[in-house]
């Protein structure tokens, strides 16, 4: 329904970031991430961003060691899904300040906190980036 | 306690396990770590909860159990301060899922939490909800997030639109309700409540029809005006994105109106003038101008008609095509698919494009393109897009060869003009790619060869040079040998040779060469090896003066360590040796394969050759094209969907009632009676009766389609559904084959109707037994049939140790009950009863079949009485 999971991989293949939309078990979801880590890391620069797995769609982009998978059904728009990739990295960045991978490794659940302002059971719920990050610098500043 | 302050030692986790250099390392650090929050909770410490969930969260996403932290969730989300709620419910979407049972205890604290004065943690509970919630959790709290859709806040608003949406997936009976609440969402100022307003509503859409018209009725205009403000609105920094305001509320919108407008001609006609405006006046530039671009086209594709935006759509679809950014090119061509079954003229002129693409570097883009040519391909254009097709299969990358295959063998059996064509093309597929073509696909290559009776000079003549420079690929070995083995003298002669040919001289030994080499090389496996021995034995009678040396060659697999090819050997070596005189009669041509029945069983048998990822297409020209015979298929029932049972000896015969012998049977000498007897048994129920000579069984794994001229009449027979199977098959009871099951025979149905809903058969008639089947049905239970049979004698003698056996294919289940007794008298003075319930799970569609068998004493004999029912009354 929409999206079905977003992942944050880096370059070696650990997961940095998992957020399933859809219930899968642990090894379903070891195995998902393999196969479909491995497909995108193999394929270079110029090739279009969505790959084909099983009976569904992955929309990649790369930043810098980063790889933003994102799950979608068939029926998505697979354009706006690479917008919404571009949104999510641009949230960050603003909230964090230049992000990088080590930025969201060590909070986790802040990068966890954004997500779940942007998207709910798959949806895209919130596109503006102070909408978003408003909630998350109120917690801050009340600890 | 605050969760940001005290992360020492959550990043010291952290770093400790990007530290570790191996698994092992990995696991010990985890294993310590899981351990000490184990302790922590069973001791229920409060200070380090939040900052335990954390790390909980990360050896999560590690991969690691860890439901022992499901109840510190909950008890997190208990607590009364907003830092340890937020991490409960972040932990509680993390490491639950809607199927634990644990769930419903959250329950309560949500509903708590629902009515909260803080509004940040009433969207927490809506986030939390909207993620996992469950039936039952839905429907008990429905009432409070309705209410929550009028809430002054509007980020609660819009998250209370997303749970709404998972409500009404979980529970559609509510739907209703939230009709009249969506539609006001539709008003709304605020991006985020609008867009998941639309979303809502476009879920509702598809759950509810009731909702649709609603919509469709009252809200399109309103819609129509939010997006022209929207298209046109000035630079709101918000919700900009490269130059375009808020494309994800364009897309939304657009996918939504494409819901109402779809079906609908009137709803159609209001959204033309803001489809048109967002078409032309888009700025396609930048991916986000793009994005809406597609969707627009999308849009359209998918209303009702209008011309003028249809051509709009498809120059959209030209511009994306010629685009250097391969993303657009794979969006084009997907959206290309489903523009091609309403407008396929204007997706022939960008032809040239889309075989570009099939050559593209990138596989998306490659294996898009391929779909999209097989559903371009016609009459008119098969032969140069076939050429193109197969001049790339060279170049291609092994992975994408095995689905360029496919396509190339499709195209050309669907389409080809003319056989001399499609020789050619498959041939030159078969060098190319022989492995990866499909067992059907040469089958029905050789079907065409063999009707093709002016082309085998120059078919065997062109397998022979193809095989002198593309002696590995398998197929086209077995291509080669079953052709040689049949013309091996056209070629040799060089008869029927086509003004196109080169001359070519090939001398007996040449062609026996080949299958010598063929037979020798180890990395062939045991069909084609197999296939080898009888081409040649074929060549044996055909080439008299090569016959030594063949023998010697046969004589080599005489000690051969596989059983199928030395007793292969061994029966071929005595029919040159000693049998001289049937052999020329052994091997004598083959008949015609008959191509109408055999398109017909396959047509049965394999499922859509033709798919496109887009399962629910529309029509598409290509599609599968059933021939006339198919529905003969169905009523013969060829055990299509099941895999071809293991070839069966004679005895097996009960269980292998309806499986299509497809493996290679051995051949003539010992085997005879038993394969004929197994021929007569699924000939019966294939296509065709065996050919009257009984020489030509050679081809073992075309021998169910083997037809002649008498089965196309007999197939024409049974295509009038009211004539029962036994009838029409009694023209086949003369078959010679017939004797070796002796009382073999079903007879034409004697109804008798005894008042029940189905008359009772005469199921089975001897010289010497009378079998009468009646029936009975339980009316509640459709699929059940009950069956008495009854058992008379009609000879003056008494049977003892009368046992009856019976067997069905696999879509029917039998349950035999004991017989009454097991002797019967003579004459008819008595008869045995027993009871039978078959159940039919193909009810309505196949009628039932039977095998039986009888067995009883007579005199101090044995007696064994075979014989198949066909007659049962329809319906059953």
């Amino acid at each position: 329904m929409g999206i079905r999971f977003v992942l944050m991989v880096n370059k070696q293949g650990q997961t940095r970031l998992a957020q399933y939309y859809e219930y899968l078990n642990l090894e379903e979801r070891r195995a998902l991430e393999g196969e479909i880590v491995r497909k995108c890391l193999a394929r270079n620069e110029h090739q279009c961003s969505f790959v084909e797995h099983r009976n569904y769609k992955v929309v990649y982009r790369r930043y810098a060691s980063l790889f933003f998978l994102v799950g979608v059904d068939n029926e998505e728009n697979e354009l706006a899904i690479l917008e919404f990739i571009h949104l999510l990295v641009e949230t960050m960045d603003r909230h964090f300040g230049n992000v990088c991978e080590l930025d969201i490794m060590f909070h986790l659940e802040k990068a966890h906190f954004m997500l779940e302002e942007m998207v709910m059971n798959g949806c895209i719920v919130e596109t503006s980036k102070s909408s978003i990050l408003s909630p998350i610098q109120l917690m801050e500043k009340a600890s | 306690m605050n969760e940001f302050q005290n992360h020492n030692n959550f990043m010291d986790m952290i770093r400790a396990i990007r530290a570790c250099k191996t698994a092992a390392e990995e696991r010990a650090v985890v294993r310590k770590e899981c351990a000490s929050i184990r302790a922590a909770i069973s001791e229920n410490d409060q200070d380090y909860r939040h900052r335990n969930l954390a790390k909980l969260m990360f050896i999560h996403m590690l991969g690691y159990p860890t439901h022992f932290g499901q109840m510190e969730c909950l008890k997190l989300i208990a607590s009364p301060g907003f830092p340890e709620k937020r991490i409960g419910y972040l932990g509680l979407m993390l490491l639950l899922d809607e199927r634990q049972e644990v769930l419903m205890l959250v329950t309560n604290s949500i509903k708590q939490d629902l009515n909260h004065t803080n509004q940040y943690i009433v969207g927490l509970a809506l986030c939390a909800l909207g993620n996992i919630c469950s039936a039952e959790m839905a429907r008990d709290l429905a009432p409070e997030v309705e209410r929550l859709l009028q809430f002054r806040d509007p980020n609660v608003r819009k998250k209370a639109a997303l749970c709404t949406i998972r409500i009404i997936k979980k529970v559609p009976d509510l739907a209703e309700n939230f009709i009249n609440p969506a539609a006001a969402l539709l008003k709304e100022k605020h991006h985020g409540v609008l867009l998941t307003g639309v979303q809502l509503c476009t879920d509702m859409c598809k759950v509810s029809t009731e909702a649709l018209e609603y919509f469709r009725q009252k809200c399109i205009d309103g819609l129509v005006k939010v997006l022209k403000d929207l298209a046109n609105s000035p630079y709101a920094p918000e919700y900009d994105v490269s130059g375009i305001a808020d494309p994800f509320l364009h897309i939304r919108l657009l996918r939504l109106l494409r819901m109402l407008g779809q079906g609908d001609a009137e709803a159609s006609d209001t959204m033309n003038d803001i489809l048109a405006q967002v078409a032309t006046k888009t700025e396609s530039n930048k991916n986000a101008g793009n994005a809406i671009l597609y969707e627009c086209v999308a849009t359209i594709m998918s209303i009702e008609e209008n011309g003028g935006l249809r051509v709009l759509a498809v120059n959209i679809l030209g511009r994306f095509l010629s685009s250097r950014d391969n993303n657009i090119r794979y969006v084009a061509l997907n959206m290309l698919m489903k523009a091609i079954s309403l407008d396929s003229q204007a997706v022939q002129r960008h032809r040239a494009t889309i075989l570009e693409c099939v050559k593209d570097s990138d596989a998306s883009i490659r294996k898009r393109a391929l779909e999209l040519v097989y559903l371009l391909v016609n009459e008119s254009n098969v032969k140069s897009l076939t050429k193109e097709l197969v001049d790339y299969l060279e170049i291609s990358d092994p992975e994408f060869k095995g689905d360029l295959t496919a396509k190339i063998c499709s195209i050309v059996e669907k389409f080809s003009p003319e056989k001399i064509w499609y020789i050619d093309q498959m041939l030159k597929v078969l060098s190319e790619a022989g492995n990866n073509v499909k067992d059907e696909v040469w089958h029905a290559l050789i079907v065409v060869i063999t009707n093709a009776s002016n082309l085998h000079g120059y078919t065997v003549r062109l397998l022979y040079k193809y095989v002198q420079a593309a002696g590995e690929q398998e197929t086209l070995i077995r291509v080669a040998v079953w052709c040689i083995g049949e013309y091996g003298e056209m070629l040799v002669a060089n008869a029927g040779v086509l003004d196109i040919e080169d001359p070519m001289t090939i001398t007996e030994a040449d062609a026996v060469d080949v299958v010598e080499t063929a037979i020798k090389r180890h990395s062939l496996d045991l069909t084609t090896r197999a296939m080898c021995l009888i081409a040649l034995l074929k060549l044996s009678s055909r080439f008299p003066s090569c016959s030594k040396r063949i023998n010697d060659i046969i004589l080599h697999h005489k000690g051969s360590f596989v059983l199928e090819l030395q007793q292969r050997a061994i029966e071929f070596n005595s029919i040159i040796e000693k049998h001289e005189k049937i052999r020329s009669a052994l091997v004598e041509r083959m008949p015609v394969l008959d191509e109408a029945t055999f398109s017909g069983r396959r047509a049965g048998s394999i499922p859509a050759a033709v798919s496109t990822s887009h399962g629910a297409a529309p029509k598409v020209p290509n599609g599968v094209v059933k021939p006339a015979s198919a529905p003969l298929v169905d009523l013969l029932d060829l055990s299509s969907d099941d895999t071809p049972a293991p070839s069966s000896s004679g005895g097996d015969f009960l269980q292998d009632l309806l499986g299509v012998d497809l493996s290679p049977a051995s051949s003539q000498g010992t085997n005879q009676a038993q394969k004929s007897g197994t021929d007569v048994l699924l000939d019966l129920l294939s296509i065709g009766t065996p050919p009257a000579q009984s020489s030509s069984s050679t081809l073992d794994m075309l021998s169910p389609s083997q037809g002649n001229k008498k089965s196309v009449d007999m197939l024409n027979d049974l295509a009038s559904p009211s004539a029962p199977s036994a009838q029409a098959f009694s023209p086949a009871k003369n078959s010679p084959m017939m004797d070796l099951l002796d009382g073999f025979g079903p007879s034409p149905p004697a109804p008798e109707t005894n008042g029940s809903t189905y008359p009772s058969v005469v199921a089975f008639e001897s010289t010497s037994l009378k079998i009468t089947f009646s029936f009975s049905k339980d009316p509640g239970n459709p699929q059940t049939t009950s069956i008495e049979a009854q058992f008379a004698n009609k000879s003056p003698n008494i049977y003892s140790n009368f046992v009856f056996q019976s067997a069905v294919p696999k879509f029917l289940q039998l349950h035999l009950d004991p017989a009454s007794s097991n002797t019967l008298p003579a004459s008819g003075t008595g008869s045995i009863t027993q009871k039978l319930r078959v159940s039919n799970s193909q009810h309505g569609k196949k009628s039932l079949v039977m095998r039986i068998r009888i067995s009883y004493k007579v005199n101090e004999k044995d007696v064994l009485e075979e014989g198949q029912i066909n007659n049962f009354p329809r319906g059953l």
